[in-house]
This record gives structure tokens, C-alpha cells and sequence, in this order.
């Protein structure tokens, strides 16, 4: 476990020089894109240079930064000209919201149509829902966003067409949270059905694994029902990988879903990278790319040392 | 099967684009200069309609299919190529550099691959170049690790074997031993691993990373969007696009299990 940590923690430290490094080839002047287009008069220039240190040696400007990241410092956006941090804690919830509740029901839904597929393999189930879910898992997500955003919103208007709630409204309380919820359903649903293919597959091969093991010809030896079979002795034992994919996709949560934010114009951290890319506002791009790392390492972490603990092979 | 079948078609109609399609339907000032509308469906302006600056949709689908297609195969060639050469020196010369390189790859495995693909090409500048950089040099860790496992099985073979031979084999015997028993493993990760590139690089393109000046399906899908093909109901505008994407993907995934299953027939019984 304490290895297991100390690895995360390396790769963690990994982030932050490539991080750092990675964006000072290209921020040559980062005070002259700070104030790009503005006039300002060459002593403040000179000054804030100054002041943020960047007139000294490069390794004592990272340790700066990383002082300053630790801190909760990243940096002042280019495009909004406030704190990154702020920004960045604002977007959190949002898409917290959409790729929790996406990752919940695909984890289910596909963990349900992978166990149909693997029971009745071979079968017109089996062959249905591995298809389907190929062809959802085959196309670029945002694209399925848009044509769900095409066919519910604009032809049929039954949904709204983005954004977290709609504007200048003064409902509060349950109206307010029906109003977002309602604005929830298209992007969820659209990352729902774009990843569900993985759980299924996952879980129908897992299961299709455990079909073959010994256990099972035991219980089915001793005369109990399939479903019950199904239920209580190859499905337990089957869920071991879609609990570690899980546990792993919860890491990808907050970068999941960059391209669906933006055709949503969800307000979460995958629309903010999407208009940081457009400027570019570098250190908004420096500070989420941060935060994507970091949240993957946390989930991995934990995926690792479930995985351990649920697994009594594993030793730990 | 069908698989071979769908992917000959595109790759006939990339090949064939300029037979299909006028490539100078592209420009925007001969579009107005011919006279064509704008927005308009293939029904006013067969066989795909126009786009919000009177270019030709068709011609967007038959020339987008090059681009997308050649950065998904170049990307995907890198990927192979880096894949391929650190997963063989690791699993064959072992030791330092092996758990070196291991943990490089780990490293590239953990952080999340869209934003990082997002930083390097917001950095490196929007060229098609670029993409091709960014798509090989963030995917070669599954395939290193693929092929790095593949090298250690046959290894063990081949000590066991010259263990009961007699004298030694140079390295270049080995080395003729260790690639012909890798090189199906890896044709059926590249074949799987073109789909990934693809909607990799219609990603980057539709956030705006893509090479302006190109007109792959995934720019497709960004002028569609960013010009507001979706309130207008302009279907004929991002389906084709899409439906090209998904196709080709299909194509290359089914054809890609296929050759998996025949590399490894471990896999098989899964069927």
C-alpha cells in the first residue's frame, strides 16, 4: 500500500515538472501575453517581472511554482483575467454532476447488457447488444451529443439546447432543480450510451470467463435454478474487473467529457478547456491539465488498493 | 469481412476524390463564384447540399476522407513504430532499462490522454504534422506493453530451446526468431489502434487543434458546429461527416478483433 502510494506520488511529481516545463518553452513572455493588446508602460512590465521572478535561474522558477500550486495558486487566466484557481473550483460541481451521474447509469446499464450478452451468448441478444454497443462505442461522443442535441431540442423541442440552466430565470428550490435537471437529460444521456459499450464488453467477456469455472457446474450439479446460478455465484464473482473500471473511470470523470461540454455548452471543466484552447489561455490549459492528472492518480490509487482488497488472490 | 469490405470502399473513395469531387468546390470563392446557396439541403443542391459558406458538402466528405484517413494511418504507423521498438528493447534486453522504460509508459498511461494530446497540440500549433506527433507520441504505451509481453513469452521459449542446442545463436538469429512470432500481435494492435487515431484527431479538430488549411471530417464537424448547423437543422451538413467516421472505425475495429483472434487464439474461446 505505502509502495503503492510513493508510485502515485512520483508520478504525481512527474506531472509537475512536465507541466512546468512543458509550458515555459512555449510562454516565452508570459507578462507580454498577460497584457496582450493592452498598453501598458515598460516599468510595470519590469516590475511584475520582477515580482513573479521571472528574471531568475529556471529550477528556482519551478520551485516557485510548485510552492505556488500546492498553495492553490495557477495563475491568472489570459481570457477572464481571474484567478485559475477560482475558475477552475466554479466548473468542478457542473461536471461532477454530468460524468457521475453518465459514468453511474453506463456502469449499470452496460453491466446489465454484458451480463444478457454472456448468459445468452451467441444468440440474437448477444449479437444485438455487442453490435449496438460497438456502433455507439465507435462514434466520436460529441457527435452522437449533436445529433441527440438535432433530434430532441430543435425537431422535437423537447429538451433545451444547452447550458446548465436556463438563463435569467429566478426559479428557486424544486422548480430551479427540476430546470437543471431537465437541461442534465440530453448530455447525460449522451455519454451514457457513448460509453456503456466498454462495461458491456467487460462484463460479458468477465462473465463468459467465469461460465467456464468449476464452481458453477457444482451449483448447476446441484439442481439450482440458472437464474439463481446467474445470480448468486457467476455474476459476484464476474464484477471484480467492471468494479476496478469503474473505480478508474471515476479518475477520467473530470476530463471525460471536453468535446460533450462543449457541444452542451455545459459550464464544467470540459467547456472551460474547450475555450482555453481558443485563446490559448495557457495557464487555465497549464492549471486543468493539472487537476486531470492529479484526479486520474487519486482514482487509480484507490482502484488499485480496492482491487487488492477485494481480490483474496491479490496479496496485499 | 465486412469489415474489408466497407474500408475498401473508402479507401477507393479517398483515393478516387478528385474523380468524385471538384476539389476546387472547396474554396469558398469559387463556391460564391459559382453561384451556389448557402445552407442549402441536398434536395435543392444535390448530392449533399451546402455549408453556411456555399461549399459543396459532398466535396467536404470525399476530401475530408483523405485527411482523416491518412492522419489516422500516419498517427497510427507512429504509434506502431514507437509501440513496436521500446516494447521490443525492453522485453529483450530486460534489466534497468526495462523497468526504465516501464515506468515511462506507466507514466503516459496514468495522465489523462485527451487533455494531454490538448496541451501538446495547443503548444505545437495547429498543423496536421503535429496531430500525427501528438496522436503517435501519446498511444504508444498500450502497444509497448502488448508487445514488450509478447517478446517475454517468446523468450522463454527460446532459452528453453537453446538450453538444449548446443552452441550460441548471435543476436540476429534471436532477433529473427523474436519478430515473426510479434508481427501478427502487432498488425492486429495496429488494426485496433487506427480507430482510436481517427476519432483522436476528429477530437483535437472539432475542439479546434486541427490544421485549418485541412478539411478532415473532424474540421467537418467543427465548422458545422461552431457555424450553428444545429439550430438550422442542417442535417445534411455534420451527418455525413459523422456517419463516415463511425463507418470507418467499425470497419477497422471489426477487422482489427478478427486479426486478434487469429494471433492469439487464446482469446478465441471466448466465442
Amino acid at each position: 500500500m505505502g509502495r503503492k502510494a510513493l508510485g502515485s506520488l512520483l508520478t504525481f511529481i512527474f506531472v509537475l515538472v512536465f507541466n512546468f516545463f512543458l509550458f515555459r518553452i512555449v510562454q516565452k513572455d508570459p507578462i507580454g501575453s498577460l497584457f496582450r493588446g493592452r498598453n501598458v508602460p515598460q516599468q510595470t512590465i519590469d516590475n511584475l517581472r520582477t515580482a513573479f521572478g521571472l528574471d531568475e535561474p529556471i529550477f528556482t522558477q519551478f520551485f516557485y511554482y510548485v510552492r505556488e500550486s500546492l498553495q492553490g495558486n495557477l495563475g491568472i487566466s489570459y481570457q477572464s483575467r481571474q484567478p485559475v484557481w477560482d475558475e477552475i473550483v466554479a466548473a468542478i460541481p457542473e461536471t461532477v454532476i454530468l460524468v457521475g451521474v453518465s459514468a453511474i447509469l453506463s456502469a449499470l446499464i452496460g453491466t446489465v447488457l454484458g451480463i444478457v450478452a454472456a448468459w445468452r451468448r451467441n444468440t440474437w441478444k448477444d449479437h444485438g447488444i455487442t453490435a449496438g454497443t460497438m456502433v455507439f462505442y465507435s462514434m466520436p461522443d460529441f457527435w452522437l451529443g449533436m445529433l441527440l442535441l438535432v433530434g430532441f431540442a430543435v425537431v422535437f423541442p423537447i429538451f433545451p439546447v444547452g447550458g446548465f440552466a436556463t438563463a435569467g430565470s429566478s426559479a428557486a428550490g424544486l422548480d430551479r432543480l427540476l430546470d437543471q435537471l431537465n437541461h442534465l437529460v440530453l448530455p447525460a444521456l449522451t455519454l451514457t450510451l457513448a460509453y456503456l459499450g466498454e462495461y458491456a464488453l467487460i462484463m460479458r467477456s468477465s462473465l463468459l470467463d467465469v461460465m467456464g469455472e468449476d464452481y458453477l457446474t457444482v451449483a448447476r450439479a446441484k439442481g439450482l435454478r440458472d437464474r439463481i446460478v446467474r445470480r448468486r455465484h457467476a455474476v459476484p464473482n464476474a464484477l471484480l474487473p467492471v468494479v476496478t473500471l469503474t473505480a478508474i473511470n471515476f479518475g477520467f470523470v473530470l476530463s471525460g467529457a471536453i468535446a460533450v461540454e462543449a457541444v452542451y455548452s455545459w459550464p464544467g471543466l470540459g467547456k472551460a478547456t474547450a475555450d482555453a484552447i481558443r485563446g490559448p489561455d495557457l495557464p487555465m490549459l497549464q492549471g486543468l491539465f493539472l487537476l486531470f492528472s492529479a484526479a486520474v492518480i487519486v482514482f487509480n490509487l484507490i482502484a488499485d488498493v480496492t482491487y487488492a482488497y477485494l481480490d483474496p488472490r491479490v496479496d496485499h | 469481412m465486412i469489415g474489408l469490405g466497407i474500408l475498401f470502399v473508402f479507401v477507393f473513395i479517398a483515393l478516387a476524390a478528385p474523380l468524385l469531387a471538384d476539389i476546387r468546390e472547396l474554396n469558398p470563392v469559387f463556391a460564391r463564384a459559382q453561384g451556389n446557396p448557402q445552407w442549402a439541403p441536398p434536395s435543392e443542391f444535390p448530392p449533399l447540399g451546402t455549408d453556411y459558406i456555399r461549399r459543396s458538402v459532398w466535396a467536404q466528405f470525399v476530401w475530408g476522407s483523405r485527411v482523416s484517413l491518412f492522419v489516422g494511418l500516419a498517427a497510427t504507423v507512429l504509434t506502431i513504430f514507437i509501440g513496436s521498438v521500446i516494447g521490443i528493447v525492453s522485453g529483450y534486453i530486460g534489466g534497468k532499462t526495462d523497468g526504465g522504460l516501464m515506468r515511462v509508459s506507466e507514466w503516459f498511461l496514468v495522465i489523462p490522454f485527451l487533455p494531454l494530446a490538448i496541451v501538446l497540440a495547443s503548444i505545437l500549433g495547429r498543423s496536421i504534422w503535429n496531430i500525427i506527433f501528438v496522436i503517435g507520441v501519446t498511444s504508444w504505451p498500450s502497444t509497448a506493453r502488448l508487445v514488450r509481453a509478447q517478446v517475454l513469452t517468446v523468450k522463454q521459449r527460446l532459452f528453453v530451446d537453446r538450453a538444449r542446442s548446443l552452441g550460441g545463436t548471435g543476436w540476429h538469429i534471436v532477433s529473427r526468431h523474436i519478430l515473426p512470432n510479434v508481427s501478427g500481435l502487432i498488425l492486429a494492435n495496429a488494426t485496433l489502434a487506427v480507430p482510436i487515431s481517427i476519432l483522436t484527431e476528429t477530437t483535437l479538430s472539432f475542439l479546434g487543434l486541427g490544421d485549418p488549411s485541412s478539411a478532415s471530417w473532424g474540421k467537418t464537424l467543427e465548422e458545422a458546429f461552431v457555424n450553428g448547423a444545429m439550430i438550422r437543422n442542417a442535417w445534411w451538413y455534420f451527418l455525413p461527416a459523422g456517419i463516415g467516421i463511425l463507418v470507418v472505425v467499425l470497419a477497422f475495429t471489426l477487422i482489427g478483433r478478427t486479426l486478434e483472434e487469429i494471433a492469439n487464439p487464446r482469446l478465441s474461446r471466448e466465442r
